[in-house]
């Protein structure tokens, strides 16, 4: 099902009377294309999951128009919009066994949608397979662990075949390793059932590891949409480019004279096209080469081996981090006794950014 | 750690002295007095050992009214109240506007003194030369004829007794039964919701049983506290209560004991162990059918 959302807004009254209102969703334009994976990111308090429950039902939005397919579901109840949710905290009601607890929805159909025990029984029994829960159907939900909650979670949402899944913080309750093993389970459950998936999450890694597109937002406004990899190469903006990778971009004051771009005072890049002016450099670690005669001088603090590649912390008086963190493989050497550390510059790898508006300058 | 037990025996000392002589002390000599037969209370002196006592009260056309009019409190009160409270408050909790208004209103009682409502309650019901009362005007107003409430039928004295226990009881149950259901985690209604579950589903399904221990809790001590009842009883029906047919069991313990019938501790003993024995069977058969019921 094809998600369109037109305009979406949504205001809440602020507490202060005389303070305006908090725009938690402001004026979202999104087409979500049938049967995708996507990963709605943004820092805590972006307002995602507003947008979620805008989508879902569970709140009004101030303006604007929400499509399933061709439908507008706008203004229509939540329980008739035919959306199967996932709650950051699973929400499995307690005192009913995974069987119930799946069968829940069933029991709420009416008229000539209602099912018969067995039936009822039967799709359980399914999609219980289909997220491997089949052996844990007379448990309660207090006898399982975060993963296995999760999963009960997600074929109660699923049971009902949804037009659209929602999915709000998946995997935060989740320890490091189950996350991500959970994470390829969702995108395996997604590709299997076909359903149009949106997931909310503050994890970047999260998102662009299993995402078809991803939506970054920051305080209510959508920064970037786009396919993980694209977005990641391609950032328009200076917090775009922040938010996504671990570790982050490395951000410098620089300065572009005369087509050539400073970092201090020595100059790193040619960049023809670029007006005078002061600007924020951002190189990704992985931009990073190890080079005697690199432009780049930092003063080298520690390096820290990871096997399959080395991570080369350093400083620069230019720097807007603390640190740098520089990513380079394990084929290099890298003289951990010595002061400095020259670095040049993957052209690819580097973006320029207004001071003043964060927003990305070409060249 | 055996050396150091003396040590905690010593911290317990204190709590068990006191726990020991108003406690335990007690209802060993409650027990003593009800099986000695003819005991006399100024000679402190006894014929002998046996359960005349017990047969004595519980041939006592008085205890048995008593014992009548207690478990009909009980039976009407304690359901009625309890079910009442859960409406009410499951209202309070999905208003927003004046909800602490209102909940302050329904707290009210709970703080004000039981024998001033009594008063209330026979300004509203009690018949006189003068007025028959506001609740035989509501009456008159919808038709029917006037009743005398305080000493009219045994049913219309049952009434005003149970209505008024109901109201005294209330605002405690309301109290905690708020808490309990603001207490519900939000998402499992949200959850509820998108599946499209219907208001009273959500109810039964998922809002009581979330709240059963808080429910268990109230059913266990308003049994406890209904057969305990007596002051209600006193504050409509004055201190007399045999003659009102409105005696309750404590009330026939404490005739008995200081009464214009008093003088009669072992009769009293006795009629207290069986209010015991009976408060002791009730709560094992709440306890036993709370296992099913109530999820932690």
């Amino acid at each position: 099902m094809k998600v369109v959302l037109k305009h979406l807004t949504k205001k809440f009254p602020n507490r202060n009377k005389k303070q305006p209102d908090v725009i938690a969703v402001n004026d979202f334009n999104i087409e979500i294309p049938d049967g995708k994976l996507i990963g709605l990111l943004g820092p805590s308090g972006c307002g995602k999951s507003t947008a979620l429950n805008l989508l879902c039902g569970l709140l009004k939005p101030t303006s604007g128009k929400i499509y399933f397919g061709e439908d507008d579901v706008t203004s229509l109840p939540v329980e008739n919009r035919g959306v199967g949710m996932v709650f950051q905290n699973y929400a499995l009601y307690p005192h009913l066994t995974v069987k119930q607890n799946i069968i829940f929805p069933l029991e709420n159909l009416k008229g000539v949608d209602k099912l018969t025990k067995e039936q009822m029984s039967e799709k359980a029994y399914e999609v219980a397979k289909l997220v491997q829960i089949d052996t844990l159907m007379d448990r309660k939900p207090s006898e399982l662990s975060g993963g296995q909650q999760q999963r009960v979670a997600i074929a109660r949402a699923l049971v009902k075949m949804p037009r659209i899944l929602l999915m709000d913080e998946p995997l935060s309750n989740l320890d490091a390793r189950l996350r991500l093993q959970t994470r390829e389970e969702i995108r395996r459950i997604q590709k299997k059932t076909g359903i149009t998936t949106i997931f909310v999450t503050h994890d970047q890694e999260e998102a662009m590891s299993i995402s078809d597109m991803i939506v970054v937002m920051k305080d209510g406004v959508i920064q970037q949409i786009g396919k993980p990899q694209e977005v990641y190469d391609n950032p328009v903006n200076q917090f775009v480019a922040k938010f996504l990778g671990t570790p982050p971009i490395n951000l410098f004051e620089g300065e572009v004279t005369d087509g050539k771009l400073y970092i201090g005072e020595s100059d790193v890049m040619l960049v023809q096209n670029v007006p005078n002016q002061k600007v924020v450099v951002g190189v990704r670690p992985e931009g990073f080469v190890l080079d005697e005669d690199g432009a780049l001088c930092c003063e080298l603090k520690g390096v820290e081996v990871m096997g399959r590649d080395i991570t080369v912390v350093s400083e620069h008086e230019n720097s807007i981090d603390v640190e740098i963190r520089s990513i380079i493989s394990s084929e290099n050497q890298v003289d951990t006794e010595a002061d400095r550390v020259h670095f040049a510059l993957k052209r690819e790898k580097v973006y320029l950014f207004k001071v003043d508006t964060g927003e990305r300058i070409r060249f | 750690m055996e050396t150091k037990n003396w040590k905690a025996w010593l911290y317990l000392l204190p709590a068990m002295f006191f726990l020991g002589i108003f406690m335990v002390y007690p209802l060993i000599d409650v027990l003593i007095y009800s099986i000695e037969e003819g005991y006399n209370f100024a000679s402190q002196t006894y014929q002998g050992v046996g359960s005349y006592n017990y047969a004595y009260v519980l041939r006592d056309p008085y205890f048995l009214q008593a014992l009548k009019n207690t478990f009909i409190l009980v039976m009407i009160t304690v359901p009625l109240s309890t079910g009442l409270a859960l409406l009410i408050s499951a209202g309070l909790v999905s208003i927003k506007p004046l909800r602490e208004l209102y909940q302050t209103i329904y707290f009210l009682p709970y703080v004000t003194n039981t024998l001033a409502v009594g008063l209330v309650f026979m300004i509203l019901f009690k018949k006189t030369p003068y007025t028959d009362g506001l609740a035989n005007m509501v009456l008159h107003f919808f038709g029917g004829g006037t009743i005398d409430f305080m000493d009219g039928p045994y049913w219309a004295k049952m009434f005003v007794l149970c209505f008024y226990t109901i109201w005294v009881v209330l605002p405690f149950k309301i109290l905690i039964l708020t808490s309990a259901l603001a207490s519900v985690n939000q998402s499992y209604y949200n959850a509820a919701k998108v599946d499209g579950t219907p208001a009273w589903r959500i109810f039964w399904k998922i809002t009581l049983p979330m709240i059963s221990p808080s429910v268990f809790y109230l059913i266990i001590t308003g049994f406890i506290g209904a057969f305990k009842a007596y002051s209600d009883a006193v504050a409509l029906f004055g201190t007399n209560l045999n003659a009102a047919e409105m005696n309750t069991i404590v009330g026939y313990i404490y005739d008995m004991l200081y009464g214009d019938s008093g003088g009669y501790p072992s009769y009293a003993s006795a009629a207290a162990i069986i209010l015991f024995v009976i408060i002791l069977t009730i709560t094992c058969i709440n306890l036993l059918v709370s296992k099913k019921h109530v999820h932690y």
